[in-house]
């Protein structure tokens, strides 16, 4: 028996928002009765794109009816720029978690959810993207590298549970395990070298840096910072005000100062406070 | 909340009688049988008794019953031993709606390098009698085919089967699991070489099996060491289940007549009204060559897991050969091999009694699955109204 959660259970037992809306603004129905999952869902918006209401209709198991449920309550209210980022675990979260094998339950939810949004938007019924690599389930690469990257996949039977894709005859699975490997190894891999800076393009970046993303922040606490010197990828400050005798301003610098400087200048800049 | 157990196929209540006779063996009589002092010997004894009442139930000789720890075990050893016997012959044919613990190994097989032979059904889950024989060659080594299927409850002629193959020379094994203890055997009319019994299928216990193996024929132990099981099962026998399967197959002989009436009646009152209370259902499975026990009913455009869930908040338990129930996302491969369409294969229920089952459980089967089925229904986006009145399709 699957491990489903109370809450699980309990949208599954007394779902809400059963049904079909008359007067939908969008409608999208995704899966098929072959697939043993299927889901058409309604959205009643206001004046202003906002989610007023949200119907649907599900055949499936027990989790895809909670997962249903749990989606239509999550973007009641909601915009359909906010809906259009609701994630799979958040579905999933929302329901205090699924048995991973069940987890392709609550993708069919944000499936359904884009495919409603762009349906209302008369985007034109976007052109299968990639290749079908599971054709059991009319799964195709693209949406398998998505799986992969979103939810940190790290098996082929992880892409299964997710997916479906390798769920039928198995006849893909050395495939998908391809591109599971591309796709790892593209995650872990270092980021592409940056092109060389000269030590003055340094020094500029980071003083500009300094101006625009850290001296707001650190003024309104009555704070400053200069900069010093630059030796290599030594950063070398002085705090000033406030900071100068703050008890907090060695944190402040490593996981603001030095974080800040490391994401939008080079990744291996130190940051070393100096007395000047 | 009662329990409702419908699920009999899946596994069986111990019979008290059978836990009583198990419970001195294990603290007070726990000497080993293969022990010289007298205090094992009386536990030796009591092992011959056993193994002369599961004889007794199948119509073999006692020397023909080897003691093993579960039906996939009997299934394994039997099938591996005939291969090894004729190392020449590789190939194995076997059927499409096997249970697992012969596909597996027939799957397992194929990688090995043996060449495997699945014979098909028909929708009714009928042996394709046919391509049986021509997959019968001079290369096969064993036949595998179960007696009685554990989804349907459909029949083989396992005996017409057993006769085509031993006239070429060619070793019979059925995973007779699902059958021994419901309809009668008889091995002594048979040809059949080997046979797998489980006993937690016949109010029994768990972790003790049966490999009936026809005297004469070559054997290759699966387990090797000790000399137990007259060296062909090795490890110290499990006394209680031992002396509890004995006990099991006693009381299966004696409830037989019953299984094949009264709880064919209840299972033929719950099928029947069912199919008549409840629009677009129909029974997998050929309805005359079935087990008196076995009831397997689709409900169309519902999802069996969602079912089995409803149920089991009114206390009811059965199983379901849909994909969601399994963990696979393919519903259950007897289903797909009879051909059962999508929509009727996810919303199968399949209901096992036993001699336990009342008619007051019929009766609430009866009257609580139906809402259930209009409840998710009324869920569903394939179902409507219109479709709702049309009639049962039998």
């Amino acid at each position: 028996m699957w491990e489903y959660t109370d809450k699980t259970k309990e949208h599954f037992l007394h779902p809400r928002n059963v049904g079909d809306m008359e007067d939908a603004d969008a409608v999208a129905e995704v899966g098929s009765i072959a697939c043993g999952d299927a889901l058409k869902l309604y959205l009643k918006l206001d004046e202003n794109q906002r989610i007023v209401d949200a119907r649907f209709k599900t055949f499936g198991c027990a989790s895809a009816i909670a997962s249903s449920s749990a989606l239509t309550e999550m973007v009641k209210g909601m915009t359909l720029e906010d809906a259009e980022k609701v994630t799979d675990k958040q579905i999933a979260d929302f329901l205090g978690g699924l048995p991973k094998e069940k987890m392709h339950c609550s993708v069919m939810g944000r499936e359904a959810l884009l495919k409603a949004i762009s349906n209302y938007r008369g985007a034109p019924e976007p052109a299968v993207e990639g290749n079908v690599v599971c054709e059991c389930f009319g799964v195709t690469d693209v949406e398998v590298e998505r799986a992969i990257r979103e939810n940190n996949l790290a098996t082929v039977e992880d892409i299964t549970n997710y997916t479906k894709a390798g769920g039928g005859c198995g006849s893909c699975v050395d495939t998908l395990q391809e591109i599971l490997q591309q796709v790892r190894s593209e995650m872990t891999a270092a980021p592409p070298p940056r092109p060389k800076m000269t030590n003055l393009q340094k020094i500029k970046k980071i003083e500009e840096t300094l101006e625009r993303e850290i001296r707001p922040a650190l003024r309104q606490d009555g704070g400053d910072i200069e900069l010093v010197d630059v030796v290599g990828n030594r950063v070398l400050v002085a705090t000033r005000g406030a900071c100068a005798t703050c008890q907090a301003s060695a944190q402040t610098l490593e996981n603001f100062v030095e974080k800040k400087l490391r994401e939008l200048v080079w990744p291996e800049l130190v940051v070393e406070e100096v007395s000047s | 909340m009662k329990t409702i157990y419908m699920d009999n196929n899946a596994t069986t209540q111990v019979a008290r009688e059978v836990v009583e006779v198990m419970l001195p063996y294990f603290h007070d009589l726990y000497g080993n049988p293969s022990s010289m002092h007298s205090f094992g010997g009386q536990v030796g004894r009591k092992l011959r008794e056993a193994r002369e009442q599961v004889a007794r139930l199948i119509g073999a000789s006692p020397e023909e019953i080897i003691f093993t720890s579960c039906g996939t075990e009997s299934d394994n050893a039997a099938i591996r031993s005939a291969l090894m016997s004729q190392p020449g012959k590789r190939h194995v044919v076997t059927s499409r709606v096997e249970h697992p613990a012969v596909k597996g190994l027939c799957t397992q097989l194929v990688h090995e390098g043996y060449r495997v032979t699945e014979v098909g059904v028909d929708s009714e889950g009928r042996l394709d009698m046919d391509q049986y024989k021509r997959s019968l060659t001079s290369e096969t080594a064993v036949v595998s085919l179960m007696w009685a299927n554990n989804e349907t409850g459909v029949i083989f002629p396992v005996e017409e089967a057993a006769r085509m193959a031993r006239s070429r020379g060619i070793l019979f094994h059925s995973d007779a699991v699902q059958a021994v203890g419901k309809i009668p055997i008889n091995m002594q009319e048979s040809v059949m070489d080997m046979l797998s019994i489980s006993g937690h299928k016949l109010h029994g216990p768990k972790g003790i099996g049966v490999l009936y193996l026809r005297k004469g024929t070559k054997f290759y132990p699966y387990l090797i060491g000790g000399h137990q099981e007259q060296g062909r099962r090795a490890g110290t026998e499990n006394t209680p289940s031992i002396i509890g399967l004995g006990k099991a197959c006693e009381l299966a002989a004696q409830n037989m007549e019953a299984e094949n009436t009264r709880v064919k009646e209840l299972r033929d009152k719950l099928e029947e009204t069912l199919l008549a209370r409840v629009p677009r259902s129909r029974v997998n499975g050929d309805r005359v060559h079935r087990l008196p026990n076995t009831s397997n009913i689709s409900f169309e455009y519902v999802e069996g897991e969602g079912i089995l869930l409803m149920m089991d908040e009114h206390g009811i338990c059965a199983s379901s050969g849909s994909a969601c129930t399994s963990g696979s996302l393919q519903p259950s491969h007897v289903l797909r091999a009879m051909g059962v369409p999508f929509t009727m294969a996810h919303g199968s229920i399949r209901f096992s009694l036993s001699v336990y089952n009342t008619e007051e459980e019929i009766d609430y089967v009866i009257d609580r699955l139906p809402p259930i089925l209009e409840q998710l229904r009324s869920m569903s986006p394939y179902w409507t109204a219109g479709e709702g009145a049309c009639a049962s399709q039998g």
